[in-house]
């Protein structure tokens, strides 16, 4: 594999019982780097993201052939340890999901069950966490009140503060920013765009001018294929495929 | 789906076009005026300029109005990027034909040193690829971009030839000069046109293939 490449797939076909949902899907995502998945509903984007982490091994009557390497390793192969990928391999939803628990509680959550027990080391990881995702100026004076109390867009950068505090290498985000008001979405894209220098980044967005914004490369799905993946300058100006073109000028839904 | 953006695009097209013509118009009116020493003529010619300008500023809104509400992409952004400069060759060449109808209302009264036949002969030519580099601009024909754009050799060959003839005009009789040199200013003017005329033809290629491409060397 080449050493910019931190994931690569390789003739990726996923099937929910009979229903096949992804064909043949090729990929190399580069080193901190941020990847959109773009496309219309039901294309695919969101079962292929899950592919990543091993997700969909969740839901019954799902079938994942091919081949996923990250840093080399394919994470398909008989033996992985999931427990170990999915805390690699984090993950953000569209509608945040913190713990029924305190702001300090929901970081400490990961490393206590990974085995750090020691209360000063825990404090660090907290602090630590909760600067990487942008949000510990605002919650410092209140680390042991209740992560509900938060507002949406806090409550999504304590989701990433979670996440971040198991030392993940690659960042999953469906739809991180869909619930939220435009100016907190711009805080997270901000954040986002921070976090690339030390993670691998793909997010998965209905918003094409958020693509645009944020991304370094951005793929195109349809009907369960990739249509295309180029940079994301090249693919918003001049786009190679038509069905390309036809998406993203709106010219079909 | 988007009809009102496909509305206004074609609306941006049908503006550019309507400026393109004016412009035709302009080249056409100065040259002819210069040839007759119609000084009429030349100041229409200026009036003219005056509606190329506003024309220029309203299309030049009218773009930005559609990236702001539109968020345009890929050929629909290329479309619109083209327009902003299309429009900035085409007010280049009024000015330039408004110089030439200056240099008319300048030569008025004074008998013309030589009839004038490379001049009329360089604007007609000049004014085709006017008219070519927008067909091509309307009809996405990238084709006839290039084939417009080598009608500029020509052009510049004949802009040297006038070059030359004036030169010994101004060798052999000193007090030509004056009247001399102001021909040649509009030989430059007009070869500054055919330019311009080959820019359009770039910005017709990058709108259609993505591609930058110099074409007048």
């Amino acid at each position: 594999m080449k050493g910019t490449d931190k994931v690569l797939v390789s003739r990726l076909n996923l099937y929910y019982g009979n229903t096949q949902a992804l064909f043949d899907v090729r990929l190399s995502l580069k080193r901190n780097s941020i990847t959109a998945l773009i496309g219309p509903s039901g294309c695919g984007k969101s079962t292929f993201l899950r592919v990543l982490n091993r997700m969909n091994d969740l839901i019954e009557g799902v079938r994942t052939e091919g081949e996923v390497f990250i840093d080399d390793k394919n994470i398909y192969q008989p033996g992985v340890d999931v427990v170990t990928l999915r805390k690699n391999v984090g993950m953000v939803f569209q509608r945040p999901n913190p713990f029924p628990m305190s702001v300090y509680e929901n970081i400490a959550y990961g490393p206590r069950i990974h085995g750090i027990k020691a209360k000063g080391r825990l404090d660090e990881i907290v602090e630590k966490s909760l600067k990487r995702a942008a949000l510990w100026e605002e919650v410092n004076d209140r680390l042991h009140h209740s992560a509900l109390g938060l507002s949406g867009g806090q409550q999504q950068r304590l989701c990433i503060a979670r996440l971040l505090a198991v030392e993940p290498e690659i960042l999953l985000m469906d739809e991180p920013t869909s619930a939220l008001d435009p100016i907190s979405t711009l805080r997270i894209e901000e954040l986002v765009q921070e976090l690339k220098k030390d993670y691998t980044i793909i997010i998965v967005t209905h918003n094409m001018q958020q693509a645009a914004r944020i991304s370094d490369f951005t793929a195109f799905f349809l009907n369960g294929e990739v249509i295309e993946c180029d940079a994301t300058e090249q693919v918003f100006t001049n786009p190679r495929d038509r069905r390309t073109e036809d998406y993203i000028t709106g010219r079909f839904g | 789906m988007r009809h009102t953006f496909e509305d206004s695009l074609d609306s941006l097209q049908q503006d550019i076009l309507r400026m393109g013509s004016l412009v035709e118009n302009m080249l056409s009116k100065a040259v002819e005026s210069l040839k007759k020493q119609d000084t009429g003529l030349a100041k229409e010619v200026l009036i003219m300029e005056e509606n190329t300008d506003s024309l220029e500023k309203e299309i030049e809104q009218k773009c930005l109005r559609l990236i702001a509400t539109q968020q345009p992409l890929a050929k629909d952004l290329r479309k619109i990027a083209a327009g902003f400069k299309i429009i900035t060759d085409l007010e280049r060449m009024a000015d330039y034909s408004e110089d030439i109808a200056k240099v008319t209302l300048r030569l008025a009264g004074q008998p013309l040193i030589k009839p004038l036949i490379d001049i009329p002969r360089m604007s007609e030519l000049a004014q085709k690829m006017v008219k070519d580099a927008l067909d091509a601009y309307v009809r996405e024909d990238v084709e006839l971009a290039y084939r417009m754009c080598k009608d500029d050799d020509v052009v510049d060959h004949i802009y040297a030839q006038i070059f030359r003839e004036l030169l010994t005009y101004m060798m052999e009789d000193p007090k030509t000069i004056s009247q001399a040199t102001s021909l040649l200013f509009v030989g430059r003017y007009i070869e500054r046109i055919a330019d311009h005329a080959t820019n359009i033809g770039e910005r017709v290629i990058y709108l259609v293939t993505g591609e930058k491409k110099e074409l007048n060397d």
